[in-house]
């Protein structure tokens, strides 16, 4: 965009950088000056001193100097600041002007090149006249120069040049042309820097030298001019805290200055030129909240000087353009690193810039409604002889001219005229839509999603002005549903109006047809005659015809689109149109709800499709379609699967004309609906009593799916069996199906076994099998699938039995499911229906019988350990804890190698029938040969029963239940004693007892031996005896014991004692032996005898 | 010189970001006061999630002045359950300090409490109440 009236000018937002000029270089054709003057200007970086350079040839005419007043006294200012000024000290005054020239401190021709310098100094010095702009001189060099002091002839010369060029010796340079320029050049512009510097010093000093002069009455406009300069001039000198703080000085001053309507334009500009200037200061010195108060102040200050009413417009564009300048200074502070927060950021001034250029667009549009017949006027009074104008912010036609009162009212007149013309052509909208899209950018920023849309609208809006109905129907539609789905209907209908205008500008008939669903609906907060207008339009163009134009439409725009309308009525294109309505409010609602929430495979579904119009008038709708999920829902039974209303369709208007299907996805319910209904449910709003066939919009509760189930069974199907089942058994079990149907029933299928979703080790456990006869393994399954068994006619009954083993104990579960086919009639039509029916059933496993197993000695003592070679028995309880009788087929007892059976291993319970708690036992004696120390025992073998129900069948096959008998600790021992004595003894008969003392050992063994009188006994024998056993011989010692008393009797105890083996002990031995004995009384005849003998 | 008073206070409640009230005086221009509470949600927001991660005081509900406009003020309130209060008033009016209007807003919560407390209004709906309308009225003359 070329720049505008109301833009800043370039000079006063840049940078100020001292200006320097460079002579006598010839950068066109000499490579060596070349070279100097790129080492200056390439690679400027911040590092780099703040000089701007130009290279201008050494006779440049630099701008005159007006000869300096002595006196302010007759000196009226014409306005505050000329628009030349800046730019003069910019880029046309140098602070210091440098004389290259190429000479050598040891060239032959000294005196003629010396002079010619003097010349050159002197030429630039004349185009300089009455300025203080500083001259310096810098000699271009081939040879590196010695060391200070050490060139004799070079300081000599230098000094006669500097006299010659009338030049201080700090003003003259030496540039050798070697390898290290760029070095040499920057020390050299850091010299010529501090000359700049000195320059605007005395600027400064010169300026502010006047102001003694002046005085309150005359000069108020040269107090703000000579402090603006005095700021621009530090600034220039880059001494920015005095620049501010004259700045401010100089806002003040302006503020001071006497206003009226002629020069309130000139006060504001010079204004806002200072408080640009200041605003773009502090955020420099990183004091953004001195800029922002400095703004806020700015604006309150200038808001009401509005000037002259009939040139408004022209303050709405001044103090747009000052929020937006203010927006632009603040982004660049934020992009150098300033950090801003959601309610301080540059969006908030943008958005105020464009609210003041719609205001000005408002009043241009009030102030410039010219007829057209009204032409610019000639001569154009806002030209001037040059082109520009003199002072900033004066009127062309009268500058310079300071009174108040209009000299030429109607050169006035004429001259607002030519602005009020000029500003027409300004196209307004693009300017407010470029600011709005500025504050966009930053609200998104920012995290204002809402000032966000807000703003969108607005930008709609504007291009709705621009005619730019494309971009504005894109930007509305874009935010529409953030108002929507907050439920801001007020603004949504704002948004849907001015949309819909658009859409009836363009002809856009599925957006028009859209737009005006939802202004009719129950989100829209029209009026009912709109809503009514509306809806008769519509009606309009669901016929085919062209709708009526919405009201406040620029007319041009309304009569292209009616033509448009009626092409579109001619053009044969499609006329149909779907809208999906979910994403928002439609005047039509729609719920659907099923009866119930399931519904049985034969039975007719039936569901209610309910309608509201919202809209003021009577609507004719022509078509209802309901989608389901499963489309073929009616040709076959579908089983255990939910139904679901997937949309609904309503059809509006007539294929004739146009047609307009509305598509509801699910069972209805659109963008407001659920939290309606939401709302409707947390009610207590008691309802008034309605008649039996009305219902309450809100009481619908939409129902969307519904399950549809297998058809109910009419079979029994029933189980026998004997629980508990017993383990490894083959456990029977009998289903009995009995059909109750009407007709024959197809297909029957049988599934049984274990109830699938049980523990894991069930299923490896649990085998079922249809065959009892043979045991099943590891290879039958737990669950028997679809065993086919057959038609069924009305009342009949089939069994079928079923063999279950079960590994474990525990509880399992059984499932038996029975699925036959059927053929229905529904409403005269035939359907194939499958049903089924599940019995299931817990059965308890437990073992049939508990086996306890004991060692014990031949005295039927308990053994923990059993000796070697020695004799012992090996008892086996059977306890039955079946609670049905069982039969005990036989029995094995397999003997582990290092046993030996010390006599026959028959089985003693073959065919024994054991009821509950009933107890079988067998014992066998076995003997053990010595085995070396083994850890943890010797095995012993296996016990082995075989068995089976007593009630089973005879094919059924016994049972063999595998025990493994316990091991058994042998040890050994170095004695072995037993005795040989009758079974019972008599009173005073003689009781012959004959010990067996066996040596198990391979040493010789001495055994002490005595035995300890008993009461109950007499006897012969050794009393005590001290003998010597051989290895592996045995020693025989005889007693008669003569009973004394009757009854059981303790034996005289025999003490025998190992002298090699002092561990085993009189105790132990003493275990094998018999300690007492059954003493009978004597016979009667006897007895008589033995009185007489006593 | 004559002089033109534009005092204006948009009063509204909100819950879940939907207006339950809205009134505003003077009645022309309404949608830019509509637009303004609407867009003053977002600092809201921000606030109400500061508050959550800072934990300061929560019995302080008063939000403080959201942001200024050119011409009007809008200050905030929120309760504790979440339902938001904004009022906006003419920046001209140097009459109302913070003090002012915090207790505004304490007298417009209890009102609302009250609205509340009816057991036939059922939560969420639009507000409808001729004691809390004359309450709104009453504050809005005194602003004016």
């Amino acid at each position: 965009m070329s720049p505008t009236q109301w833009d800043f000018p370039v000079e006063l937002c840049c940078r100020p950088m001292a200006f320097v000029t460079l002579t006598g270089l010839d950068v066109v054709y000499n490579a060596v000056h070349r070279a100097v003057w790129d080492a200056f200007c390439a690679n400027r970086r911040a590092d780099r001193v703040p000089i701007s350079f130009k290279v201008l040839p050494g006779d440049h005419e630099y701008p005159k100097c007006r000869p300096k007043r002595t006196s302010y006294e007759w000196y009226i200012p014409k306005g505050i600041l000329k628009t030349g000024w800046m730019n003069k000290h910019l880029n046309l005054v140098p602070a210091l002007v440098v004389v290259f020239y190429e000479l050598d401190w040891d060239e032959p021709q000294w005196k003629e090149k010396q002079s010619e310098c003097a010349t050159r100094v002197e030429i630039v010095r004349q185009s300089l006249q009455g300025r203080n702009t500083k001259v310096a001189v810098v000699l271009i060099q081939k040879k590196t120069p010695l060391p200070p002091g050490e060139d004799v002839v070079a300081s000599e010369r230098a000094a006669a040049l500097c006299n010659a060029c009338e030049l201080s010796g700090k003003s003259l340079f030496v540039l050798p042309h070697t390898d290290h320029l760029v070095g040499y050049i920057i020390r050299l512009e850091n010299a010529f820097y501090e000359h700049a510097q000195t320059y605007y010093y005395t600027e400064i000093r010169r300026v502010k030298s006047h102001k003694e002069f002046l005085n309150k009455t005359t000069h108020q406009l040269l107090f703000v001019r000579h402090q603006f300069k005095i700021a621009f001039f530090s600034e220039l000198k880059q001494d920015t805290q005095n620049a501010l703080k004259n700045y401010r000085t100089a806002y003040n001053l302006v503020h001071e200055l006497r206003a009226h309507e002629t020069n309130i334009l000139e006060i504001k500009t010079m204004a806002g030129f200072i408080n640009y200037k200041i605003c773009r200061l502090c955020f420099q010195h990183n004091t953004p909240l001195d800029a922002i108060a400095q703004f806020r102040k700015h604006i309150d200050l200038c808001k009401k000087k509005i000037g002259s009413a009939e040139l408004s417009f022209e303050h709405a564009a001044w103090m747009s353009k000052q929020f937006q300048a203010f927006g632009d200074l603040f982004d660049e502070a934020i992009k150098l690193g300033l950090t801003a927060i959601q309610t301080q950021n540059p969006g908030f001034y943008y958005q105020q810039a464009a609210y003041y250029a719609q205001e000005r667009k408002q009043l241009t549009k009030t102030l410039c409604n010219h007829e057209a017949s009204v032409a610019h006027p000639s001569p154009d009074p806002l030209e001037t002889q040059t082109g520009v104008l003199d002072f900033y912010g004066q009127r062309p036609w009268r500058q310079g001219i300071l009174s108040f009162d209009l000299s030429d009212p109607e050169k006035e007149k004429v001259g607002i005229l030519a602005i009020q013309m000029k500003e027409r052509s300004v196209v307004h909208s693009e300017i407010i839509i470029t600011l709005l899209s500025n504050a966009v950018a930053q609200f998104k920023k920012y995290k204002c999603p809402r000032m966000k849309s807000h703003l969108m609208v607005q930008m709609g809006e504007e291009y709705y002005y621009a005619k730019d109905y494309t971009k504005a129907l894109k930007l509305l539609d874009y935010v529409m549903c953030d108002y929507r789905s907050e439920g801001w209907w007020t603004l949504l209908t704002s948004i849907l109006t001015t949309a819909l205008k658009c859409s009836y500008l363009m002809a856009q008939l599925k957006d028009y047809i859209t737009y005006s669903l939802e202004l009719l609906g129950r989100a829209s907060t029209l009026k009912d005659d709109q809503k009514s207008r509306i809806e008769k339009n519509l009606i309009n163009v669901l016929m085919n015809e062209s709708p009526a134009p919405e009201p406040d439409c620029d007319i041009l725009a309304v009569k292209t689109a009616q033509k448009l309308w009626a092409d579109r009525i001619s053009l044969a294109g499609s006329n149909l149109f779907t809208i999906g309505v979910q994403d928002f409010v439609p005047f039509v609602q729609c719920k659907a709800k099923f009866h119930a929430p399931s519904f049985h495979v034969d039975v007719p579904v039936q569901f209610d499709i309910y309608l509201k119009a919202d809209c003021p008038h009577p609507i004719r709708f022509s078509k209802l379609c309901v989608s389901f999920n499963n489309q073929e829902y009616n040709q076959f039974c579908v089983i255990e699967e939910a139904s679901k209303i997937t949309s609904l369709d309503l059809v509006l208007g007539s294929e004739a004309g146009r047609c307009v299907i509305l598509n509801w996805q699910g069972g209805g319910g659109d963008a407001a609906s659920t939290q309606e209904a939401l709302q409707a449910a947390r009610s207590f709003k008691r309802r008034p009593r309605l008649p039996d066939s009305e219902l309450h919009w809100d009481s619908i509760v939409i129902q969307a799916s519904t399950m549809i189930i297998s058809r109910v069974p009419n079979i029994s199907v029933h189980l026998r069996h004997d629980p508990p089942a017993l383990t490894n058994e083959m456990y029977c079990l009998v289903v009995t199906v009995q059909s109750h149907e009407k007709t024959c029933i197809r297909d029957v299928k049988l599934t049984a076994g274990l109830k699938p979703g049980q523990d894991a080790n069930l299923t490896q456990k649990t085998h079922v099998t249809l065959h009892g006869t043979e045991p099943c393994d590891e290879s039958y399954p737990a669950l028997l699938t679809d065993i086919p068994v057959g038609d069924l006619h009305p009342g009949e009954q089939l069994e079928k039995m079923l063999y279950v083993r079960c590994g474990t104990v525990g509880s399992r579960m059984f499932l038996v499911y029975v699925s036959y086919l059927i053929n229905t009639t529904i409403e005269e039509k035939e359907i194939v229906c499958k049903c089924h029916k599940d019995e299931t059933v817990t059965i308890e496993t437990v073992f049939p019988f508990d086996v306890a197993v004991k060692f014990v000695s031949t005295k039927f003592e308990h053994l923990e350990r059993v000796y070697a070679d020695i004799p012992f028995l090996l008892m086996t309880d059977l306890l039955s804890a079946s609670p049905w009788a069982l039969t005990i087929v036989s029995s094995e007892l397999q003997l582990a190698p290092s046993m030996t059976p010390v006599d026959q291993l028959e089985s003693q319970v073959d065919n024994v029938v054991l009821r509950t708690s009933e107890s079988a036992s067998e014992c066998f004696c076995l003997r053990c040969p010595s085995v070396g120390n083994v850890e943890g025992g010797v095995a012993t073998g296996h016990y082995i029963i075989s068995w089976k129900r007593t009630s089973a069948m005879d094919d059924i096959p016994v049972i063999s239940t595998v025990i493994t008998l316990p091991h058994v600790i042998v040890e050994n021992i170095p004695l072995h004693v037993n005795a040989d004595l009758p079974s019972f003894g008599r009173v005073r008969e003689s009781l012959p007892v004959k010990y067996h003392l066996q040596n198990k050992t391979d040493l010789v063994q001495d055994v002490e031996i005595s035995v300890e009188p008993s009461d109950a006994f007499m006897f012969s024998g050794l009393k005590q005896i001290r003998l010597r056993i051989l290895p592996g011989a045995e020693q025989e010692m005889l007693y008669n014991f003569y009973p004394l008393m009757a009854g059981c009797q303790p034996l005289p105890s025999l003490n025998i004692n190992l002298l090699r083996f002092p561990n085993v002990t009189n105790q132990l031995l003493r275990r094998f032996i018999p300690t007492s004995i059954f003493v009978k009384p004597q016979g009667r005849l006897m007895d008589d005898a033995s009185i007489v003998a006593a | 010189m004559g002089w033109i008073l534009v005092t204006s206070a948009t009063v509204i409640l909100f819950l879940q970001n939907y207006p339950l009230y809205i009134r505003s005086v003077p009645t022309e221009n309404e949608l830019k006061f509509h637009y303004m509470v609407h867009t003053s949600l977002d600092v809201v927001d921000e606030k109400i999630s500061a508050m959550g991660k800072a934990l300061v005081d929560q019995r302080e509900l008063y939000l403080g002045l959201l942001y200024p406009t050119e011409d009007y003020k809008v200050y905030g309130y929120v309760t504790n359950s979440k339902v938001k209060f904004v009022m906006v008033v003419d920046s001209s009016n140097t009459a109302l300090r913070d003090n002012e209007i915090r207790s505004m807003f304490r007298k417009l919560h209890n009102s609302y409490t009250d609205v509340m407390c009816n057991p036939f209004y059922n939560p969420g709906d639009r507000i409808q109440s001729r004691a809390f309308d004359g309450m709104v009225t009453s504050m809005m003359i005194q602003v004016c």
